[in-house]
Order: structure tokens, then C-alpha cells, then sequence
């Protein structure tokens, strides 16, 4: 049973991985890439070892993939915090669409 | 207008058809043939694949550094779930290990990244 529950947690991380990499592709600027990408793909690999965590079990493997789990949730958000801060002080345009600028005010 | 439009529908044509050959392609599997639910990591294999050579379409064809900044951390993330799908299809747990480095390893990497972007030195 628990085995069932974890392949649907593997395929609800997959589908999460492939329209974040979608998205990436198909946005039109920097910050609506990151935006799209890094939360989609995040989302979708801790979905993915919380799957195999449930097929392993409390065996070496699963308590690493716990353990990654951890290590995601606490470095993804920061990573792309510093690459939005620093792509707006390189001054990357934004897309012509745009309706407002915070950071610029 | 019209030219974007029909360059949108054979994008997702195209992807749709490599999607249909992942999913329901009768290929055996090499990499642990007693196992069962075996095509079911075989597909996830496929569909991460999948996602990794967008996000290397996005590296090529990125117009700025950032863009290609932000394709390389996804494929680090998507690395770590290619490291999560073997440790299961192949028994073995170091596989998991490599993942919990390559977290690391592709944070710093981005941190120092931005701040070269940023037009810092690195220890600032």
C-alpha cells in the first residue's frame, strides 16, 4: 500500500518537473522564468523523495532522502532570492508587458 | 502574430510525440531487469530526460547570462531526482548520497554566480 502511495507521489513530482521546464522555456523574461521554474522544480523533486521515502521506509536510503529534502526547502529559495536581487542590479530589462517594478521604487 | 502562434502549436506538438514515445514505448529496461514495477521508473527516467534537454534548449538560446544562471541551478535540482528514481530502481543507497552533495555544491556554486553577476568579488 505504502508503495502505491509513493509512486503517486513520484508521478505528481514528475509532472511538477516537466511544466516548470516548460515554463522555462516558454516565458518570456528573466524574472517570469525564475519564477515558474524555481518553484515548480523545487516542488516537484521534494514531491519526487518524499515518494521514495515512503518506498524505502526508515531504511538508510529514505532517511537521506529526508534528509535532501531538508537541505532543498532551505537552500532553493535563498539561491533564487540572490539571483533576482543581482539579474535587477546587472540590469537586466524587464519584459515590455510588465505592469510594475517594486524594486525599483 | 500568426507566426508565433504556429510556432507555440508545433512546440507542443513536438513535445506531445516525444511524450507518447516515453510513455508507451514496449523498450525493455537495462538497468535492473528482475525488479518489478519496472516501467514505471523507466518512464520517470524518460520524462526527467525529457526535462533536461529543455532546460539545456534554454542554455543555448538564453539571451542573457542570468537566464542560463537559472537553467543551470534547475538542472542541478533535476540531478537530484535522477539520483532520488536510481537508488530506487537499482537498490543501492549511495545514490542518495550524491544527491545531498550535489544540493550543496550547485547552491554555492549559484550564490557565487549571482554575486559575480552582481559585479562583486567573490568575498565581499
Amino acid at each position: 500500500m505504502l508503495e502505491v502511495i509513493g509512486i503517486v507521489f513520484i508521478g505528481i513530482g514528475l509532472v511538477f518537473d516537466l511544466f516548470g521546464c516548460l515554463g522555462l522555456v516558454r516565458l518570456p523574461d528573466v524574472y517570469n522564468r525564475l519564477q515558474a521554474a524555481t518553484k515548480c522544480v523545487t516542488f516537484g523533486t521534494c514531491s519526487l523523495l518524499f515518494g521514495v521515502f515512503l518506498i524505502l521506509g526508515f531504511s538508510p536510503g529514505g532517511i537521506k532522502a529526508l534528509l535532501c529534502i531538508v537541505f532543498l526547502l532551505l537552500t532553493s529559495p535563498v539561491s533564487a532570492h540572490a539571483l533576482a536581487r543581482s539579474s535587477h542590479k546587472a540590469g537586466v530589462k524587464l519584459w515590455e508587458g510588465s505592469v510594475c517594478d517594486d524594486y525599483q521604487n | 502574430m500568426k507566426k508565433k502562434l504556429l510556432t507555440y502549436i508545433l512546440g507542443l506538438i513536438v513535445i506531445s510525440i516525444i511524450l507518447g514515445i516515453i510513455l508507451f514505448s514496449p523498450l525493455p529496461s537495462l538497468i535492473y531487469p528482475q525488479f518489478p514495477l519496472l516501467g514505471v521508473f523507466r518512464r520517470a527516467v524518460g520524462i526527467l530526460l525529457l526535462s533536461a534537454f529543455l532546460c539545456l534548449y534554454r542554455v543555448l538560446r538564453g539571451s542573457t547570462a542570468s537566464d542560463r544562471i537559472v537553467s543551470i541551478d534547475m538542472l542541478g535540482i533535476l540531478i537530484i531526482g535522477f539520483c532520488a528514481v536510481l537508488s530506487i530502481s537499482t537498490r543501492r543507497n549511495w545514490y542518495m548520497d550524491i544527491g545531498i552533495a550535489w544540493a550543496l555544491q550547485s547552491f554555492i556554486s549559484t550564490l557565487a554566480l549571482a554575486k559575480f553577476l552582481e559585479g562583486k568579488h567573490f568575498d565581499e
